[in-house]
């Protein structure tokens, strides 16, 4: 949607966020999440900000960055566009894929349309793959129990290894449970675990003998596991930021 | 059945994708693996492409998609 490869990737990162600590206390914090979930009315919530929010797709093309402040704590907070995938179809997807990646966020909240949990499900999925400092924040709750959808929170909680917050953004309803999860996630007083994603056995045979080879070339920041997966997939726009690496 | 077969009104469920690449991800992001139900909802004025509803969302697909989706009309 307007973007080119020239304003994203890892150039758009180095020009268009730099993200300026206070302190080094400071964690930076993303809001990732399908199309018209409701992150920008979250990240506005939370900042007091008046990000531009709307009902259609594609509205956040770059990233957009806040600050609040919770207890003791700063939390600076970037709104990456709505994607339902991190596998990079668009140039949107790349955006919100490499913000996770290079970014180094210390920590992702992937919002989750709580009407339509399961399509959301699979962002979570691929998320939590690549980062295990997730919170899961399924939103739009008040919306869902119009539609007599019921969500077991804690056993999703339970089933995925991580945090997972219903919030009611655009009421502020479960906006200080999640601030409170994300405090607790980046002070490490909750250590997510997020469940591992098995593959067949060929492909885990091939990460078996991938992963110790990536890992030698890897900063610790960079999940060597979803590396190796990323070289078996040969997905090229992946490596095209490592390029100036 | 090509999925762009299946009648409007009517459900299947899928078989297979014979897509690949870019566009076999994008459909299996969309939630359309093994047995996902499918129902065809609706036309478009000139009949391509046509709404579906797809796990609770309702998703258009041009003919040259659904052609790719294999299903099995329940």
């Amino acid at each position: 949607m307007g973007l080119t490869n020239n304003s994203t990737g890892i150039g758009a990162l180095e020009k268009e966020l730099k993200i300026e600590r206070m302190t080094d206390d400071d964690k930076v914090i993303a809001i990732a999440g399908n199309p018209n979930v409701g992150k920008s009315t979250i990240f506005n919530s939370l900042t007091g900000l008046n990000q531009h929010t709307g009902n259609w797709p594609g509205k956040t093309v770059t990233n957009a960055q806040g600050k609040y402040k919770f207890k003791d704590r700063n939390f600076i907070l970037v709104d990456i566009p709505g994607t339902y995938s991190l596998m990079a179809n668009s140039v949107e997807e790349e955006v919100a894929r490499d913000f996770i990646c290079f970014g180094n966020p210390d920590a992702t909240i992937v919002v989750a349309d709580a009407t339509l949990l399961e399509r959301n499900l699979n962002l979570v999925l691929q998320t939590m793959e690549i980062t295990s400092n997730i919170i899961v924040c399924v939103n739009l709750m008040d919306e869902a129990r119009r539609k007599k959808i019921h969500i077991d929170l804690e056993l999703l909680s339970e089933l995925l290894g991580v945090p997972v917050i219903g919030t009611s953004a655009r009421s502020g309803k479960g906006l200080d449970d999640l601030m409170q999860a994300v405090y607790d996630v980046t002070a490490k007083k909750i250590v997510p675990e997020p469940v591992k994603i098995e593959y067949d056995g060929v492909i885990e045979e091939a990460i078996a003998v991938l992963e110790p080879e990536v890992k030698k070339h890897l900063n610790e920041n960079l999940n060597s596991r979803w590396v190796a997966l990323k070289l078996l997939d040969s997905d090229e726009s992946y490596f095209y930021p490592w390029k100036n690496i | 059945m090509p999925l762009n077969y299946l009648p409007l009104g009517k459900k299947g469920r899928v078989k297979k994708l014979v897509s690949d690449g870019i566009v076999r991800r994008r459909m299996l992001d969309l939630g359309l693996i093994d047995g996902t139900e499918v129902e065809a909802i609706q036309k478009s004025p000139s009949g391509d492409p046509v709404a579906y509803f797809i796990r609770g969302a309702v998703i258009a697909l041009r003919s040259e998609e659904a052609s790719k989706i294999i299903v099995e009309p329940s």
